[in-house]
C-alpha cells in the first residue's frame, strides 16, 4: 500500500516543492480556501475520524469545533517538541515530507481562521528549522501562503520558533507558555486552549503527523480515511519501533496492525533471536506490557485493544525489551528521565520523581531492601490522580507495572 | 557590544515573528543568538535582552535555568550530548559513552585537556532508531551524528579541530 505519510519513501525528492505540486500537493489546501467554508473542513475532519497522534488520541475535528469565535485572533500551533523516549517519527515526516505537514498547518489554520500559526520545535531540531523556514519561503515565493491566498480575503503566515531542550514544552499548555517566552509550566486546565491558548487567544495545538494527515483527508474524503485501520481508532499510524530490535526505524502501517507484524514483519525479529519480555507501547510514558503469553503479540495496536493488554497505544513508540533485560535496571532508566524533566511546578511531581528515582537508584545498585521496593511503589501509586499534567502521572506508569508485573527483577536486584 | 548592534539583521527578523505587543516571545531565539558566539550566555547579555524585551533580568535567567541547551558558564568549544535514555541505552548507547570517555580521557561533564569537547549525557533526543548517537552543540549550531562508533566519533573530532584551525 502507498504510504500516506511518508510518502517521501515512495516519491523521490516530494521535498522539493515543484515534486510537491506534481503529485496533487496544496490542491486541497486551495480548494478548502476557494470552495470551502471553514466550519465544512472542520466536518470533513471530524468525520475521518483522525484522532491526536500525538499520544492523547483526542478527536481532531472535535477539538478544531471548540475554537472560541468570540475571541480573535485565533492561533494554529504545530507540537513538533518530539522528546518521548522512543518517538522519532514527527522529525522524519518535518525533514522528508515538509510539505504536506505544513500544507496541514495551512488548512488547519483556514479551518480555524488562524492568519498567523506557529510551528514549535525542540530545540534539538536546530537543522529541522533551518529546513522548514527554507520550505516556508519557498511556499511564499510560490503563492501558497502570504496575503490575500488564490485572490481571496485569506492570508496567513506560518513561523518556526524553537525550544531549548525542555520534555514538558511537548504539554500543550507548557509548549504555549514558552512561546510566550516564559519557562515551560504547564497551566492549570481549563481553560483549554482552543479557548485561552496563545497569548491568551484561542489556538489549537496538533502534533505533526496528525497535521500531515489532513491534506490527503481532503483531497480523498473522510469515507477514505476511515476505512482504513479499525472501528476505534481511524486510518494510519506511524509506529517507531525501537529497542532490541533488529531493524528498528519508523513504519507506516493501518492500525490494528499487530505488535507480532510490526516486531517480526517489519522490525526483523528480536536481537539475537532472544525473546520478547515485555513491551512499552508509548514511549517512557508507558504501562509494560508482560508478554509471557505469546498471544499478547497477536494483539492489534489501536487504542481500544491495547488498552485490554494493560498498556495504552499513545504515540506508538514501541520499544521493545527482551529477557535478558532487567525491569529494576529499566525503571532506573525511564526515573532518571522524568526526574530530570519534572518541571517543579507542583509538588507531588517534584518531590515524586525524585523520590523514586532515589529508590530506584538505590535498588538497582543492590543496596535496596524489599521495602524499598513496596515504598517505590506506594509513592507511585500515591502521585496517581494528584498531578498537575500528564508528566507527572506518565511517570508512575512503569512503575507501578514494572512492579507488579515483574516483581522477580526487583526480589533479585535487592538480594543481591 | 549590544546584541542590536552586533546583529542588527538577525534580532529585526527575530522580533518580527511575533505580534510587537508579546516581544517577550522573542526571549529563547535571541539567547541561542547571544549564545552564538562563546557557546554561553553572559550577564550582560542577559541585561541586554531583558532591556529589549522589557521583562526583568530575573526572567530572563529564569529562562536559561529552565532550558537545557542555554549555557551561563563556559565549557569546551563543542558540547558532545550523548543520548544514554533507555531507547539508546537498548541499543548500547552507555557502552559507547563509557569508550568515548576513555578515549578523550574524560569522565561525562568534563572537558578535554585543549578546551575542545565537553562531553555530557541528555535525555532522549529523537534517534532511537540510530542509536549511538549525539548531538554536538557549538559554534555552527546543533548538529545530530547517528550510528556512531568511537572511532567515527574521534575522527569526527579531527574534522570539527581542522575546520576551525586548531587542528594539527
Amino acid at each position: 500500500m502507498a504510504h500516506v505519510l511518508l510518502r517521501h519513501r515512495d516519491i523521490p525528492d516530494i521535498n522539493q516543492i515543484d515534486v510537491y505540486k506534481k503529485n496533487g500537493g496544496f490542491a486541497a489546501f486551495k480548494n478548502a480556501v476557494t470552495k470551502m467554508q471553514s466550519n465544512e473542513v472542520t466536518d470533513v475532519v471530524k468525520n475521518s475520524g483522525l484522532r491526536g497522534r500525538g499520544g492523547a488520541g483526542f478527536p481532531t475535528g472535535l477539538k478544531w469545533s471548540f475554537i472560541d469565535n468570540k475571541n480573535w485572533p485565533h492561533y494554529v500551533v504545530a507540537n513538533a517538541d518530539e522528546s518521548e523516549p522512543g518517538t522519532f517519527k514527527d522529525r522524519e515526516i518535518m525533514e522528508s515530507n515538509p510539505f504536506q505537514f505544513l500544507e496541514g498547518i495551512a488548512i488547519a489554520s483556514y479551518a480555524v481562521g488562524a492568519t498567523a500559526s506557529y510551528v514549535y520545535l525542540r530545540g534539538e531540531f536546530w537543522q529541522v528549522a533551518a529546513f522548514l523556514d527554507e520550505k516556508i519561503a519557498e511556499m511564499e515565493e510560490a503563492g501558497f501562503l502570504g496575503k490575500n491566498l488564490f485572490g481571496t480575503e485569506y492570508s496567513l503566515k506560518i513561523y518556526t520558533h524553537l525550544g531549548a531542550g525542555a520534555y514538558i514544552c511537548g504539554e500543550e499548555t507548557a509548549m504555549l507558555e514558552s512561546m510566550e517566552g516564559k519557562r515551560g509550566q504547564p497551566r492549570v486546565r481549563p481553560p483549554f486552549p482552543p479557548s485561552y491558548g496563545l497569548y491568551g487567544k484561542p489556538t489549537i495545538v496538533n502534533n505533526v503527523e496528525t497535521l500531515t494527515n489532513v491534506p490527503l483527508i481532503l483531497e480523498n474524503g473522510a469515507d477514505w480515511y476511515k476505512n482504513m485501520g479499525t472501528a476505534d481508532s481511524a486510518g494510519v499510524k506511524i509506529f517507531s519501533l525501537s529497542g532490541r530490535v533488529r531493524k528498528p526505524g519508523n513504519y507506516e502501517l493501518p492500525f490494528g496492525t499487530t505488535f507480532r507484524e510490526l516486531i517480526y514483519t517489519h522490525g526483523g525479529g528480536v536481537q539475537d533471536s532472544l525473546k520478547v519480555k515485555a513491551i512499552m507501547p508509548a514511549g517512557a510514558s508507558s504501562s509494560l506490557i508482560l508478554v509471557d503469553d505469546d498471544k499478547i503479540l497477536d494483539t492489534p495496536m489501536d487504542y481500544a485493544s491495547v488498552r485490554t493488554i494493560g498498556g495504552d497505544l499513545g504515540s506508538a513508540s514501541v520499544i521493545v525489551v527482551d529477557e535478558t533485560v532487567s525491569i529494576d535496571w529499566l525503571i532506573n532508566k525511564t526515573m532518571h528521565f522524568f526526574r530530570h524533566e519534572s518541571c517543579g511546578k507542583c509538588t507531588t511531581c517534584r518531590e515524586g520523581t525524585y523520590w523514586m528515582s532515589h529508590l530506584t537508584e538505590r535498588i538497582h545498585d543492590g543496596h535496596g531492601k524489599t521495602e524499598d521496593v513496596d515504598l517505590l511503589l506506594n509513592v507511585a501509586k500515591q502521585m496517581q490522580g494528584k498531578c498537575l499534567c500528564a508528566l507527572g502521572e506518565f511517570s508512575t506508569m512503569a512503575v507501578v507495572t514494572g512492579i507488579e508485573r515483574f516483581r522477580k527483577d526487583f526480589e533479585k536486584a535487592v538480594k543481591s | 557590544m549590544s546584541l542590536v548592534k552586533k546583529f542588527p539583521k538577525e534580532v529585526k527578523q527575530i522580533l518580527s515573528k511575533y505580534p510587537t505587543e508579546h516581544k517577550r516571545s522573542a526571549v529563547m531565539p535571541l539567547l541561542y543568538l547571544a549564545q552564538r558566539e562563546d557557546g554561553y550566555i553572559t550577564k550582560t547579555a542577559m541585561q541586554d535582552i531583558a532591556k529589549m524585551l522589557e521583562i526583568t533580568e530575573t526572567d530572563v535567567a529564569a529562562i536559561v535555568g529552565f532550558y537545557t541547551l542555554y549555557h551561563d558558564k563556559k565549557a569546551g568549544k563543542y558540547r558532545m550530548q550523548v543520548c544514554t535514555d533507555l531507547p539508546c541505552a537498548l541499543r548500547g548507547a552507555d557502552e559507547f559513552m563509557n569508550a568515548l570517555c576513555v578515549n578523550l580521557g574524560v569522565k561525562v561533564g568534563e572537558t578535554t585537556e585543549d578546551g575542545f569537547v565537553t562531553v555530557e549525557a541528555v535525555m532522549c533526543l529523537a534517534a532511537c532508531d540510530k542509536a549511538p548517537m549525539f548531538q554536538t552543540q557549538g559554534p555552527d549550531g546543533i548538529k545530530y551524528h547517528e550510528n556512531m562508533t568511537v572511532d567515527k566519533t574521534m575522527e569526527l573530532v579531527r574534522t570539527l579541530k581542522h575546520a576551525i584551525g586548531e587542528g594539527n
